[in-house]
């Protein structure tokens, strides 16, 4: 790109030519108040006017999110002039806005607030009618406010730019002007996926998960025995919650922590993810050798789970019949674990700690439970936890690290952790079904042909002579090529994993928010280099434990010998397996 | 889609390919439908989105956002009103006002007959000769709330002497 010359505030610059004022200005160490704008103008409606400077060449003042600078452009933002049309423009917005803000759930992570406060709006500047307000509860998962809507369109760029879906958009005009799904209905009844990724991206309290606090809070106030478990990728995110830099690993942190919020035991999903490998790997070289329907699909992702039930219905039986990892250790928990300590299972409350918004509607679905009891009871965010121990007092970063319980279940291996990355189920599962057909431990544990950020992965493996040709896709838009060429019968792949969000569970739509205003302490590109960061961590996890197979993890093998038989069983698959049912896109 | 006919679906999915090289074509196919068949409910919304590829909120958003497209059916005559900046200071709130309490609706609602629809435009490009109303086609020119009941009344007589 070639290099221009500009003025800000007086001072020359050279920038590249191409680049917004904001994201120049950004580059010479400015940073222009602005709300709607996203990354890499992944959302560049310049709709807010909150971003407005002065620019020698244009007419008026201009939204610097939107508009290009140009050689010899002269930039002001500190007059007094674009100050107060900054200012302004945050104070209409807020005259049209649910002002609840202590009791809002965005409360500290929003950035209205924050613009409000840096461009110094005035309370009530501007006092008039308000729109009308949608507020939409009904899904287990994602809750949509409309008073607390700022039409910036994040949201339907995201939905698009993740999973060529956009659910949402702009409804009616002019005051009129909401956001939502087709119809304004709620999104129980449309084709959303409830992954969060627009809840992720949302600058307001418009779009947020349905917390589930008060359910573990009365769990606990009836006495009931509490357990939690958690995600691989929450301790990679975790640490934010608390200002640590982005890609620490938290792991004995967490723990310490869960464990003085009062769960009476705090496992690892990691032993599920084990257990899935166990039986999915199992699945693949059963349908492998017996002309099941290929290629199979991995089954861990809920979001995952609800696109191919709206859009590709006649896929469902593709999809490998194993239950997601939290809902399997569930399932264990309510039955061997149980069993074996002498505890009532209608006595537990499981909870499970998740970077995942759709995982609080998996939960709830009638084909995940056993005799009437849910395997899984409640669903908590990484973010929700991050409250939960706010609102206890705990100091995190004084926190000792501890070990997760592993008293009869919840030991976990190597290939457990890398589930929260995408290729992570990919590469555990092949770890396994290397040494399964081969009967040989392999060399190496990393299979680092199915890593990285690439939006569609292959790569052939050799099993024993048979040639295992697979591929890694995350985000639906990414997942859609593979599908159709299955949907077209020329697929070419045996063993597919396929992940909701992009990046997998480290970026899932309930981790930590990453909004470059609320982390002063990161790189100017963070929202780039999040995913790696947290991957890192992961990966570095998967390295420092002392098995790497989910097959070598002892507890795993405990569980088939006394209980479960092998993998696959009649037992297993009452426990550890379910179904899936089309599902209509318009009621 | 249950609802639709087979015939409708081959007609819609028509209208939807005669765009197909088109780079933006939503507009030019919601309006193919919107003359077709008077209106666009959700299922014809979905089936374009099935053809086009272009999402159903996206689809629901252009039929909202302009006036010409419409959810529900209309009647069988249409009327419009300018409420234009011309039309408006010479006194077609009135005017409108007048067919609604007549026929009983509120703009951009139907009579229970199906006879008529009563909606509000902005500007229709006769501001020389304002208030207008426009139906079916058909421009009145000059309107007042006096001659709204002969209007009416024409086409109350035009359909008992079919």
């Amino acid at each position: 790109m070639a290099k221009i010359n500009i003025k800000i505030e007086g001072m020359p610059y050279e920038v590249e030519e191409g680049l917004t004022i904001l994201e120049a200005a950004r580059e010479c160490g400015y940073e222009i108040p602005s709300l709607c704008a996203f990354n890499h103008g992944e959302c560049s409606r310049g709709s807010c006017r909150v971003c407005l400077v002065e620019a020698t060449g244009a007419r008026g003042l201009v939204a610097s999110c939107v508009y290009p600078v140009a050689d010899g452009m002269e930039i002001t933002i500190s007059s007094p002039k674009a100050a107060e049309a900054r200012r302004t423009s945050v104070e209409l917005l807020l005259s049209n806005h649910n002002r609840d803000c202590q009791e809002c759930d965005k409360n500290g992570k929003c950035e209205l607030l924050h613009v409000a406060k840096l461009t110094g709006a005035r309370d009530n500047a501007y006092v008039g009618a308000k729109t009308e307000v949608t507020v939409d509860k009904l899904t287990p998962s994602i809750k949509r406010d409309t008073s607390k809507c700022v039409l910036c369109g994040r949201c339907i760029e995201r939905c698009k730019n993740a999973h060529g879906l956009s659910v949402l958009g702009f409804e009616k005009r002019g005051f009129k002007t909401i956001v939502g799904p087709a119809e304004n209905r709620s999104f129980a009844d449309s084709p959303c996926i409830l992954c969060g990724q627009c809840v992720s991206v949302c600058p307001t309290g418009a779009l947020m998960e349905v917390s589930e606090i008060e359910k573990v809070d009365e769990a606990m106030k009836e006495g009931k025995y509490v357990v939690v478990q958690t995600a691989p990728a929450v301790r990679a995110a975790l640490g934010e919650e608390f200002g640590m830099p982005v890609g620490s690993l938290v792991t004995g942190k967490m723990v310490a922590a869960l464990r003085r919020l009062g769960f009476k035991k705090v496992f690892d999903t990691n032993f599920g993810a084990d257990l899935t490998i166990m039986e999915e790997a199992t699945e693949l070289l059963h349908r492998m050798q017996n002309g099941g329907t290929l290629p199979m699909i991995t089954s861990c992702s809920p979001g995952w789970v609800n696109y191919c039930e709206y859009y590709y219905g006649d896929l469902l039986p593709h999809l490998s019949s194993c239950k997601s990892p939290h809902e399997m250790f569930g399932a264990v928990l309510k039955s061997y674990y149980c069993e074996k300590q002498g505890i009532d299972p209608r006595d537990m409350f499981v909870v499970s700690v998740m970077p995942c918004t759709a995982k609080k509607y998996e939960k709830d679905r009638p084909q995940l439970q056993n005799d009437g009891m849910k395997d899984v009871d409640a669903v908590l965010t990484t973010r929700e936890l991050g409250k939960l121990i706010r609102r206890s007092g705990i100091r995190f970063d004084k926190l000792p690290d501890e070990e997760f319980d592993n008293d009869v279940v919840g030991d976990y291996t190597g290939a457990g952790v890398i589930f929260g990355v995408t290729g992570g189920v990919m590469e555990a599962a092949l770890r396994t079904a290397i040494f399964k057909v081969t009967g040989k431990e392999p060399e190496k544990a990393e299979l680092k042909e199915v890593r990285g950020f690439e939006g569609v992965r292959e790569a052939e493996y050799d099993l024993n002579g048979a040639k295992v040709k697979i591929a890694v896709a995350h985000g639906m838009k990414n997942a859609k090529v593979l599908l159709d060429q299955i949907r077209a019968g020329k697929s070419e792949y045996q063993f597919i994993e396929i992940m909701g969000c992009p990046g997998g569970c480290i970026a899932g739509g309930g981790q930590p928010y990453v909004k470059p205003c609320f982390l002063p302490n990161e790189d100017l590109n963070i929202l780039d280099t999040y995913k790696d960061k947290r991957a890192a961590a992961l990966y570095a996890e998967d390295e420092s434990r002392p098995y790497r197979f989910s097959h070598q993890n002892p507890q795993i093998i405990k569980l088939y010998k006394d209980y479960l038989g092998e993998p696959n069983s009649h037992k297993a698959h009452e426990l550890l397996h379910t179904t899936y049912a089309e599902k209509v896109r318009f009621n | 889609m249950a609802h639709l006919s087979e015939a409708s679906v081959k007609k819609i999915n028509e209208i939807c390919d005669r765009y197909a090289q088109e780079r933006t074509p939503l507009m030019m196919i919601l309006s193919d439908i919107q003359k077709e068949y008077g209106y666009i409910p959700l299922e014809v919304q979905e089936l374009v989105s099935e053809r086009t590829g272009i999402s159903v909120a996206e689809i629901y958003g252009v039929v909202t956002f302009y006036s010409f497209f419409s959810l529900n059916p209309k009647g069988k005559y249409v009327i419009g009103c300018c409420l234009g900046t011309a039309c408006y200071v010479k006194g077609a709130q009135q005017v409108i006002d007048k067919f609604s309490e007549i026929l009983g609706i509120k703009p951009g609602e139907t009579t229970k007959d199906g006879l008529f629809t009563l909606d509000a435009l902005r500007c229709i490009g006769a501001c020389g000769i304002a208030p207008a109303v426009s139906i079916n086609g058909k421009v009145y020119p000059k309107m007042s709330v006096n001659a709204v009941p002969a209007v009416i009344e024409e086409y109350k007589n035009a359909e008992a002497n079919i």
